[in-house]
């Protein structure tokens, strides 16, 4: 016999046993490692501008982004393309709906259009899941209010993989806007998963209660959280969710918590920085620290956010029988 | 002999009588006649019934006061796709509620004489159970200004709350509560600090791990540490409705301890469910005051058990699907409880914590007391208002099937023992459970 061809599905399925991925909560390290392996496998051939597999062809993949997303909504689309999936793209202005009512039927009026997999976003949390019960198709969550952005995290890893060789081990720092951030939630769920030490730095306003619950390392000083880490992760400050005052000032915020090569100079020598974007520069980062060639990573994350993306559709689509919970 | 004269005499004979004013636990009879409870006690009928009585036996099953629900949300006038006056009353005869006292959290809220007359009106038309009116405390319960507390008094307000919002304004709550006094009616709130508690869920980790919004504890603790100072300096006469944190229960038990003139109820939520059934977004368990966790929902039974709190409330809140199936921040606060009270009361007793006596008090006599109500007791004279039960008949709530036009129970599919029978009000039967 051959040896195992990368689509081979019987032999992986048992290994990711879940029908949609609403966050990486629940998921367990080799589940994990499953989507970053498919998705290191994708990077070299987007990389080679191979031509579009056709893994997906024939399925329908829609896009319904309740929040405004230029780079994941891109991200999910040029995914599913590269997997010759067919793809629609909906956004549908939240504020503009009249709530609830409409999250429903959307859902039950896609169910009717027989799509294979369902990308969705929206600003409150819990929303996906509340469309997984009721649609026929996989569900992956693009970022759900202040609960999870999973496939945000796994680009990340997967780019801090690539560096670092593994992430058992490693000690990463989260910083700023923990409180509102579903990239924080997430990352936080898969660094501990992997092993690696996840400290948590913000001001204690920035913080959800009970954050060392998740296996957050708590700090509220850069001096102290920055210390010798492998990996800088500076969230954006997300003013638009932010209900009365959590901060004195911008400028008061950037002094104490906006990274620059006077703070970075506490982390190891080779320690990475990342964002999840959109940046706020001067803000949360610094400019010249954010297009630092040498220390920055963020564009890679652009880049591998869609090899995550394909091995997500894929997993889905191909591995997940509509048995598996 | 002309019919037009004779009162109507029914004897319910083979009960357990169970009345929690005077402590009376024993197999009897109750025979009523019209309207009012004509005699009681184990003694009566030993020989036989007479003649033109007629009989229900009982079968050995309990005859205890109807219950007195100190507060209950209908969604008459302004909500009816929740529910009506005429669902609520067909719920709360089911659930063995004899009275309740309807929140003025209505559209246009409860806060003039009108709309007290309205309610009267309805529940004479509806005619189910004894429908009670809290007057809103202050205008449009916008915490602003105090309604006219005396006119409504006068015109049949049982006490007076601003319901589902509390008054933040402490100004505001020294006045209502100094001014009120002379009328004699309660004050009520369900303390929570509106700054404090813009959010979902409880705070904690389940809440952080969700990405909800979150409500501290101390936001219910501060506004009733605040409303008891203000009790001291008025005199006045207050009731915190829901309390749902340990530290809410010694606030309390110092304040009577002190001797000021205040009480307080619970929802069987905060004593039978904790944040932990919110589970994944589960829309029927956000409440408000929200579910805390395992140590509060201990500390409320302790509460119970030793009389801190004094009463158990339905705190029913009707809400249509719609309002509950949306994200959950979006989703609407609060669940349906009128057929779920007696049951999940007994629970109590039935789990050791306290005597069948003391559970049903807190659901009879008390809240009367509290609402100066001459109900919630078996006594000759009385109201013929009373409810006949299993205490022990095990069965599992099924939201779809309970009578109120709402089916957001949060105890769907709960196992449960004690099963209403009959309902009678001023001797009439208003609910009969079906063989």
């Amino acid at each position: 016999m051959s040896s195992p061809h990368p689509h081979d599905l019987d032999a992986r399925a048992a290994s990711f046993a879940h029908r949609h991925l609403l966050g990486i909560e629940g998921l367990t390290a080799p589940e994990i490692n499953l989507l970053l392996d498919r998705a290191d496998g994708y990077v070299e051939r987007n990389r080679n501008r191979e031509p579009a597999s056709e893994l997906l062809k024939g399925r329908v993949v829609v896009n319904l982004f309740f929040e405004n997303s230029t780079r994941t909504r891109t991200s999910f689309e040029l995914a599913a393309r590269r997997l010759g999936g067919d793809v629609i793209n909906m956004s549908v202005d939240g504020s503009s709906v009249k709530k609830g009512e409409t999250l429903i039927d959307t859902a039950m009026t896609l169910n009717a259009m027989h799509l294979d997999v369902l990308v969705v976003r929206h600003q409150e949390s819990g929303a996906p899941k509340l469309l997984a019960d009721k649609v026929n198709c996989a569900v992956i969550n693009a970022g759900d209010g202040s609960h999870e952005h999973p496939t945000q995290a796994l680009l990340d890893a997967l780019t801090i993989r690539r560096h670092k060789g593994s992430l058992k081990g490693l000690t990463v720092a989260i910083c700023g806007d923990i409180l509102h951030s579903r990239v924080a939630r997430s990352n936080i769920h898969l660094l501990n998963a992997m092993g690696a030490t996840v400290r948590g730095v913000a001001p204690p306003t920035l913080l959800p209660s009970a954050a060392e619950r998740l296996g957050l390392e708590v700090h509220h000083r850069m001096e102290t959280g920055l210390k010798d880490v492998d990996i800088v992760m500076m969230l954006r400050l997300q003013q638009e969710r932010m209900q009365g005052q959590y901060l004195p000032s911008v400028r008061e915020f950037f002094r104490f918590y906006g990274l620059d090569y006077e703070k970075l100079k506490l982390a190891r020598p080779d320690a990475l920085i990342m964002h999840p974007g959109p940046m706020n520069r001067g803000v949360e980062i610094d400019s010249q620290v954010a297009d630092d060639i040498h220390r920055s990573v963020i564009l890679e994350q652009v880049e591998l956010g869609v090899a995550v993306r394909m091995a997500c559709l894929e997993v889905l689509t191909m591995w997940s029988g509509p048995g598996n919970g | 002999m002309t019919n037009a004269a004779v009162t109507t005499r029914t004897a319910y004979v083979n009960a357990r009588l169970l009345d929690p004013a005077t402590g009376l636990d024993a197999p009897g009879a109750l025979l009523v006649e019209g309207t009012r409870i004509a005699d009681l006690g184990p003694g009566l009928f030993q020989g036989a019934v007479p003649e033109g009585v007629a009989v229900v036996d009982c079968d050995g099953a309990c005859l205890g006061p109807g219950l007195v629900d100190l507060r209950a949300r209908t969604g008459e006038p302004g909500f009816e796709h929740d529910e009506t006056l005429l669902t609520a009353s067909q719920s709360a005869a089911a659930g063995g509620i004899t009275a309740f006292a309807a929140l003025p959290n209505t559209d246009p809220v409860i806060d003039d004489v009108a709309g007290l007359e309205f309610i009267a009106r309805r529940a004479r038309e509806v005619k189910l159970v004894k429908i009670f009116a809290l007057g809103a405390l202050t205008k449009e319960t916008a915490g602003k200004e105090l309604t006219e507390m005396g006119l409504l008094a006068e015109a049949g307000a049982v006490g007076f709350t601003d319901g589902i919002s509390p008054v933040a304004d402490p100004l505001i709550m020294r006045r209502a509560l100094s001014y009120g006094s002379v009328w004699g009616k309660v004050i009520m709130q369900r303390p929570e600090e509106p700054r404090l508690a813009g959010g979902a869920m409880n705070a904690g980790e389940i809440a952080t791990r969700l990405g909800l919004p979150s409500i501290p504890r101390m936001a219910e603790i501060i506004m009733l540490e605040r409303d008891l100072r203000l009790v001291e300096m008025t005199g006045g006469r207050y009731h915190a409705a829901n309390i749902s944190t340990a530290e809410s229960v010694e606030v309390v038990r110092r304040a009577k301890a002190k001797g000021l003139d205040v009480t307080c109820d619970t929802a069987p939520p905060y004593f039978a469910l904790t944040e932990v059934d919110v589970g994944d977004y589960r829309t029927f368990f956000k409440l408000s005051p929200p579910l805390r966790d395992e140590m509060d929902r201990r500390a409320i039974v302790a509460g119970l058990a030793d009389g801190t709190i004094d009463a158990v409330t339905s705190d029913h809140q009707p809400h249509d699907q719609d309002s509950k199936r949306v994200p959950f921040n979006q989703a609407a606060f609060g669940a349906v409880g009128f057929e779920t009270l007696l049951p999940l009361v007994l629970e109590l007793a039935h789990k050791g914590a306290m005597p069948i006596l003391k559970a049903l008090a807190a659901v009879t006599a008390t809240p009367a007391r509290i609402l100066g109500l001459p109900l919630g007791r078996l006594a000759k004279g009385q109201a013929a208002d009373f409810v006949l039960f299993d205490p022990d008949r095990p069965w599992k709530v099924e939201a779809d099937r309970l009578l109120s036009k709402s089916k957001n129970s949060c105890f769907d599919k709960r196992p449960v023992q004690g099963m209403v029978l009959r309902t009678v009000v001023d001797g009439r039967t208003v609910f009969q459970r079906p063989d």
